[in-house]
């Protein structure tokens, strides 16, 4: 795969993709404005005999800011370090209180890299006090080896009990290199061997330490179990790393991930592909369903991809402040045609296959 | 209008359509096959993509790289894989070599 190397966000390169009336355009052109492929909604009155609609809150998913030290090629939130939108404490305030208030069971923190946020531990160790069964935290490893203020985060993580989810596109340095950035794969290697240190991924710890895996290119994942034992065998014979469970996920066809398709002549190919795995099985168990995303700027949204393409959620009430448990009960999801990236194969959630 | 289109491999199972028992005879089959059993599917997929190959069918070298990258099956032991493919090729080619040597001792010598 011939790929240009990817070192600034689309906002910073100025790109026209940078724009999500754009982004939302293209997806809905081409194989979907000619009728030659059904449209994401179609497939799902089809199949669910009706819309997508919420059905409760179980997992919170804070995005605490675009501000990354990587600038991967594929990165679906534009994240870099060129970005510097970061969620403040008083937005983290009303999110506590939703986590007081509600039901939810999982507050589920990204980024960018959420650690880089200043008010992060803060914002963890409040959440812990206010008795959240667990608290991920998407981590993208290299954060923890960046600068000497983040080398106590595997220290943290444990004291706190946090689960940690980090991303791993391949357990080759060539692959991992090429997405994520140079150097980036022996970095991770060092984070992982951090995270083991402390106890993250051990047999018979509780610390709970989950790679992601999301493809290199413009191909869907395998199977997510034959992926899991690949990767444990490879990490563990050649480092000594050891995780709990890998996430295989799909890549949605959005922001940098989009850019590079077009790029690369593989966006058409790369929607038949999505669309013709529809799962139905898949569609009753999208993420959309129980999650609630929540902006930097504390705006709501059915999910991380539609907060990337500023589709907030079917309500007057679009802020963490006016949040209420009515909310995530059977209202309408938004969708385009990026949607078929959830519903492919095993179909894929912020949690993996969920199938 | 070109003797492969990329686009038909997207329409491989609607020869079912003409021949409905024997297409999906075919199917199930071809999908047994790929199921994991005394091998794993990702031995299976790299034996595919080596027949693909000494086959030279286009469609299955495009179904095969992908099936085989969706696996997380690295450039190399794809590139491998159609060594292996190269070698029995080639072996089998040579190994009728015999064939011409046999005939040449009986009718010259
Ligand atoms: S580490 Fe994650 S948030 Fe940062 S650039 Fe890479 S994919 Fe984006
Ligand atoms: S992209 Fe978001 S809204 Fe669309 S199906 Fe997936 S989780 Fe739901």
């Amino acid at each position: 795969m011939s790929q240009t190397k990817v070192l600034q966000s689309l906002h910073k390169r100025q790109s026209p993709l940078a724009q999500t009336e754009r982004q939302l355009k293209i997806l809905e052109d081409g194989i979907f404005a000619n009728g030659d492929a059904p449209k994401f909604g179609h497939k799902i009155q089809q199949s669910l005999g009706g819309p997508l609609k919420t059905v409760n809150l179980d997992i919170l998913q804070v995005n605490l800011g675009y501000m990354c030290n990587q600038v991967c090629a594929h990165c679906h939130v534009d994240a870099g370090p060129d970005r510097k939108e970061i969620m403040t404490k008083e937005t983290m305030e009303h999110c506590l209180k939703v986590m007081e208030s509600s039901a939810v069971k999982t507050l589920d923190l990204t980024g960018g890299a959420p650690e880089m946020n200043p008010n992060f531990r803060w914002f963890v160790t409040q959440a812990k006090a206010r008795g959240v069964n667990e608290i991920i935290v998407r981590s993208n490893l290299t954060i923890i080896v960046a600068n000497k203020k983040y080398h106590d985060l595997p220290e943290f993580f444990a004291q706190q009990q946090v689960h940690v989810v980090s991303s791993m596109p391949h357990w080759t340095k060539e692959k991992t290199d090429r997405q994520r950035g140079s150097g980036v794969f022996e970095d991770s290697i060092k984070a992982l061997k951090m995270l083991n240190d402390v106890g993250y991924g051990m047999p018979g710890s509780s610390l709970t330490l989950d790679l992601v895996y999301n493809p290199s290119g413009a191909f869907l994942p395998g199977d997510q179990e034959a992926l899991c034992q690949d990767f444990k065998e490879r990490l563990d014979q050649s480092f000594g790393i050891k995780f709990n469970g890998l996430f295989a996920l799909t890549n949605l066809p959005i922001s940098r991930f989009l850019d590079y398709l077009i790029a690369s002549d593989n966006y058409e190919d790369y929607m038949w592909a999505l669309v013709e795995s529809f799962n139905p099985a898949a569609a009753q168990a999208v993420m959309c369903l129980n999650t609630l995303s929540v902006s930097w700027e504390g705006y709501l949204f059915d999910c991380d991809f539609n907060q990337m393409l500023q589709m907030p959620i079917n309500d007057s009430r679009q802020h963490i402040a006016q949040y209420q448990d009515d909310l995530m009960q059977g209202r309408l999801i938004k969708i385009s045609q990026h949607c078929y990236g959830c519903t492919a194969g095993a179909g894929s959630s912020c949690q993996g296959a969920v199938t | 209008m070109s003797y492969y289109d990329p686009k038909d491999l997207r329409k491989f199972g609607r020869i079912t359509e003409w021949s409905e028992s024997l297409g999906e005879k075919f199917f199930d089959y071809y999908n047994s096959v790929f199921k994991d059993g005394a091998l794993t599917p990702r031995e299976k997929s790299l034996i595919a993509l080596a027949v693909a190959h000494t086959e030279m069918c286009p469609y299955c070298i495009d179904a095969y790289t992908k099936d085989g990258l969706e696996r997380g099956i690295t450039k190399e032991e794809m590139m491998e894989a159609v060594h292996v493919g190269a070698a029995i090729k080639s072996g089998a080619t040579l190994v009728h070599g015999v064939m011409m040597m046999n005939k040449v001792n009986k009718l010259d010598s």
